[in-house]
């Protein structure tokens, strides 16, 4: 394996595993945050420790999207120098801004929130959760407008050998990342409503804490079912926008060879290993692909035979992985619905259905890992859409570096997300306070 | 000042700035083995950085994130050149940050000792790394003209680089120190006064070494013999050294605190102002350093990222100067009581 293969492997790896915990805190942190506000607003002491139980479940959590943060800050100048060089004048000042406006905020004002329960007013205390989840929320917008520029570069224009700033309206009103950030969002919320859902229903089961739990799981039914329908409703816009500006990751994501008028979709197809087509395909819906992707069922849609090979994006990958997020998808607003509906008295309801909504808790995780692959290596052979090609990216650096730094984060990172979920677990069992 | 010229001013700040906000719990990370006397004592020392740490690294990230906007191809070369040594020093900081979530999470003595050992090697590794790094910057690192490094770690670790460690080990651990004095009580409180006074003639020992060294092996003094006016900074950093021992001897501990601050800031600066108006310099070739001419991002991106620095950063030192008062009061028992303590 060359310096190439081992830098997207270590950044895809390093990227992978921040994003187990990014999500949780995007959602969990607006949900204490509600918490707190009942408590502050109504009194009600119960509030208070929820807040506290789920803080602590949060704290354990944030700890490793912290640190797994700080080495992808860094990893676009060990492993992508050139790419750096590159798009800096554009791509670095949004990460500048991600640090001074969104990870200084939330990071001070989580120490607070930590520390100041007997040190500051219950007002200025809820302020600081809000901040946190502002913040949080706020960081996720900055760094995934730079990577809508990756994926849509627009207010550019290639001067000096690089990508110089144009426009920077254009770069931060860009709709390709706004409407990322919006699905990648919603995505999180829901996850963080599933699993305080599957938490509570874990306590529920086994009879314990049942007003504390109920409380708690309502809340969670709420968010998790409106964030499902909402991830839903923009990623249908997002799947608009692909069509729109990457056409070649659109088709891979369908498997879709050959450019067609009201093209079909198939419940189920294998593209084949010498990359020309489909082996199986069953099941067509007629002019189904053409509706979806243009909101028109005659549209035309460009089939990836018509894209030269050294353009096309990994088929098999993109498109399976779209599919296992359109399923769970499915399943989470199936969930959804049956939390919802038991929000009342959900420890009355069937244990089986307790049990599975414990089972839901890593649905989500699972089609927000897939979303990224769809929209990661779809965007492939490119790092910037079009104009740079991720070969010509990487570093000049010996390949043994990278390999001993890939073993290092392979060892590392697996060892401490392991006893951080083993963490999570303990804690997400233990009675609260 | 030209907007280059200006940028180049913020990017030594902000490594100042991050030097004197980190220094004080890398400090403690890296003397508390041999300080601490029981669990208590160690988790007081947990405690007095427990609302700070994070929101000091957030310097460290604003300042790779600054180079990056400002000097986009400093920061390529940069990181990619110092691959491993950076690498190091990230695994480190990993280490470190997850001590402090973890460590109280598992009631056991075995645990205990895992996570401690964690953030010692966590907080001396980069104290010491950073320290090597800067020297090197200082003295010019052997990159040719496309950015690649002729050389490996060892290169590094020349004289001048391990001097340069060894300066901001004890830096940190003598601001450290004072930081816990400040935080601490009755025999911890005395314990650590007396490690700042034990740590400041050898502190004091090493900076003039490494003035000598960088008179003798650098390029550093040639910018202030053109402009002796910028000979202030090295006065500030003397007037820092000896503040500090003065304060600390008059109890006045914060001050004291304030003045090590004053002298690890000038101590960046110092170097900072030495290589201008290079970022990086090459040691094969003046001309294949990277400078602020041949690495700096458009003007505007250049104005663009001035106008959120001057609306950003004074907020950001405001809440977290509000906070460091909000949390003055020294850690006791009773705080270590706290259900959400470290
Ligand atoms: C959708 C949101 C999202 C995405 C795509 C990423 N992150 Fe992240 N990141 C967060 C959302 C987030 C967060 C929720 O804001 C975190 C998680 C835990 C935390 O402290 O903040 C965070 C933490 C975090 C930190 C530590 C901040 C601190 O010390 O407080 C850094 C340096 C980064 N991230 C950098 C990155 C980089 C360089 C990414 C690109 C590959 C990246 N993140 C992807
Ligand atoms: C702003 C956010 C992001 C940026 C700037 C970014 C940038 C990059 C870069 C530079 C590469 C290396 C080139 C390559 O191998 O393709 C890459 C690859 C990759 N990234 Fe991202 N990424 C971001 C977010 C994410 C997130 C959140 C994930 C998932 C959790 C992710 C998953 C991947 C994967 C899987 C690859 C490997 C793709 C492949 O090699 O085929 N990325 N991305
Ligand atoms: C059920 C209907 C859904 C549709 C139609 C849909 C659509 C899409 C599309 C078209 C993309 C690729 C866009 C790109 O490359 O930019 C995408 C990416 C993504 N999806 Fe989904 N999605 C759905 C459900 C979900 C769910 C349930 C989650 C997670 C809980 C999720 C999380 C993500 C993430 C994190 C990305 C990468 C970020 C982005 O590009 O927006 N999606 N989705």
């Amino acid at each position: 394996m060359d310096t190439l293969m081992l830098s997207r492997l270590q950044f895809a790896f390093a990227t992978f595993i921040h994003f187990i915990f990014v999500p949780l805190t995007l959602g969990l942190s607006v949900l204490i945050a509600i918490m707190e506000t009942k408590y502050v607003r109504s009194g009600d002491e119960t509030y208070k420790r929820m807040a506290k139980f789920w803080g602590k479940l949060f704290l354990i959590n944030f700890a490793l999207g912290v640190v797994t943060g700080i080495t992808l800050e860094f990893q676009f100048g060990t492993n992508w120098s050139r790419y750096s060089a590159f798009v800096g004048d554009i791509f670095g000042s949004l990460l500048a801004i991600e640090a001074t406006a969104a990870f200084f905020l939330e990071s001070t004002f989580l120490g607070v929130w930590i520390f100041g329960w007997n040190k500051l007013s219950p007002k200025v205390h809820l302020l600081s959760i809000w901040l946190v989840a502002f913040a949080a929320n706020f960081s996720a917008l900055w760094i995934i407008l730079a990577n809508g520029f990756m994926q849509h570069p627009v207010g550019y224009v290639i001067q000096n050998g690089r990508a110089e700033l144009s426009s920077f309206i254009e770069v931060i009103t860009n709709g390709y990342g706004w409407n990322a950030f919006l699905h990648t969002v919603t995505g999180s919320w829901a996850l963080a409503g599933f699993f305080v859902v599957g938490v509570s229903a874990w306590h529920l089961l086994h009879k314990q804490n049942i007003d504390f739990f109920t409380k708690s799981f309502r809340i969670g039914a709420v968010f998790a079912l409106i964030f499902s329908v909402a991830v839903a409703l923009v990623g249908h816009r997002q799947g608009n926008i692909v069509a729109e500006v990457q056409p070649a990751k659109l088709a891979a994501m369908e498997s879709h060879w050959v450019t067609q008028k009201n093209a079909p979709m198939y419940l189920f197809a294998v593209p084949n290993s010498n990359g020309e087509g489909n082996s199986v395909e069953i099941g067509a819906i007629p002019s189904m692909l053409s509706l979806m992707a243009f909101n028109d069922p005659s549209a035309e849609v460009k089939g990836l035979n018509d894209f030269p090979k050294e353009d096309r994006p990994p088929v098999a990958l993109t498109f399976s992985a779209f599919r296992l997020m359109i399923g769970l998808g499915t399943a989470m607003l199936v969930l959804g619905i049956l939390a919802f509906i038991a929000r009342h008295q959900p420890a009355e309801s069937s244990p089986r259905l307790l049990k599975l909504l414990i089972w839901g808790i890593p649905l989500p995780y699972l089609a927000l890992q897939a979303g990224w692959a769809v929209a990661e290596v779809g965007r492939q052979p490119w790092i910037v859409y079009g104009i740079m090609r991720t070969k010509d990216a990487v570093s000049p650096i010996a390949t043994s570096q990278v390999a001993i730094s890939l073993a290092a984060f392979f060892v590392i990172y697996i060892l401490l997300a392991a006893l951080d979920i083993f963490l999570l677990a303990k804690y997400a069992r233990s009675q609260p306070h | 000042m030209d907007l280059g010229t200006i940028w180049f001013v913020l990017w030594g700040v902000l490594w100042a700035v991050y030097f004197i906000m980190d220094g004080f719990d890398l400090g403690i990370g890296s003397f508390m083995p041999f300080l601490a006397k029981n669990n208590e004592e160690k988790r007081i020392m947990y405690n007095a950085m427990g609302p700070f740490w994070d929101g000091n690294e957030v310097w460290l990230i604003t300042a790779g994130g600054v180079t990056f906007a400002a000097f986009p191809r400093t920061y390529a070369v940069m990181f990619s050149a110092l691959y491993t040594p950076l690498m190091l020093l990230l695994f480190a900081l990993i280490l470190r940050g997850v001590s402090f979530e973890f460590r109280s999470k598992v009631d056991s003595p075995g645990w205990r000792k895992l996570w401690d050992t964690c953030n010692f090697l966590g907080s001396f590794l980069p104290a010491l790394l950073l320290g090597v790094a800067f020297a090197n910057i200082f003295k010019g690192i052997p990159i040719d003209a496309e950015g690649i490094l002729h050389g490996n770690l060892l290169t590094l670790l020349n004289p001048y680089g391990l001097a340069g460690g060894v300066l901001f080990v004890l830096l940190f651990a003598h601001h450290g120190a004072l930081w816990l004095a400040y935080k601490s009580v009755g025999d911890l409180h005395d314990r650590a006064v007396a490690l700042a006074g034990k740590l400041w003639p050898i502190m004091a020992g090493v900076i003039v070494l490494f003035l000598g060294m960088s008179f003798a092996m650098t390029k550093l003094f040639t910018n202030y013999l053109v402009n002796p006016i910028l000979f202030v900074i090295l006065l500030a950093a003397v007037a820092g050294l000896v503040l500090t021992c003065y304060y600390r001897r008059a109890g006045r501990i914060l001050a004291s605190w304030g003045a090590s601050a004053v002298l690890i800031g000038t101590t960046a600066l110092f170097g900072v102002v030495g290589i201008f108006p290079a970022l990086l310099p090459s040691s094969l070739n003046p001309a294949f350093s990277l400078t602020i001419e041949n690495s700096s991002s458009t003007p505007m991106t250049l104005a663009i990222m001035l106008g959120v620095a001057l609306v950003f950063v004074p907020v950001v030192i405001a809440y977290q100067i509000w906070t460091l008062r909000t949390f003055r009061h020294p850690v006791t028992k009773e705080d270590l009581d706290y259900e959400e303590a470290y």
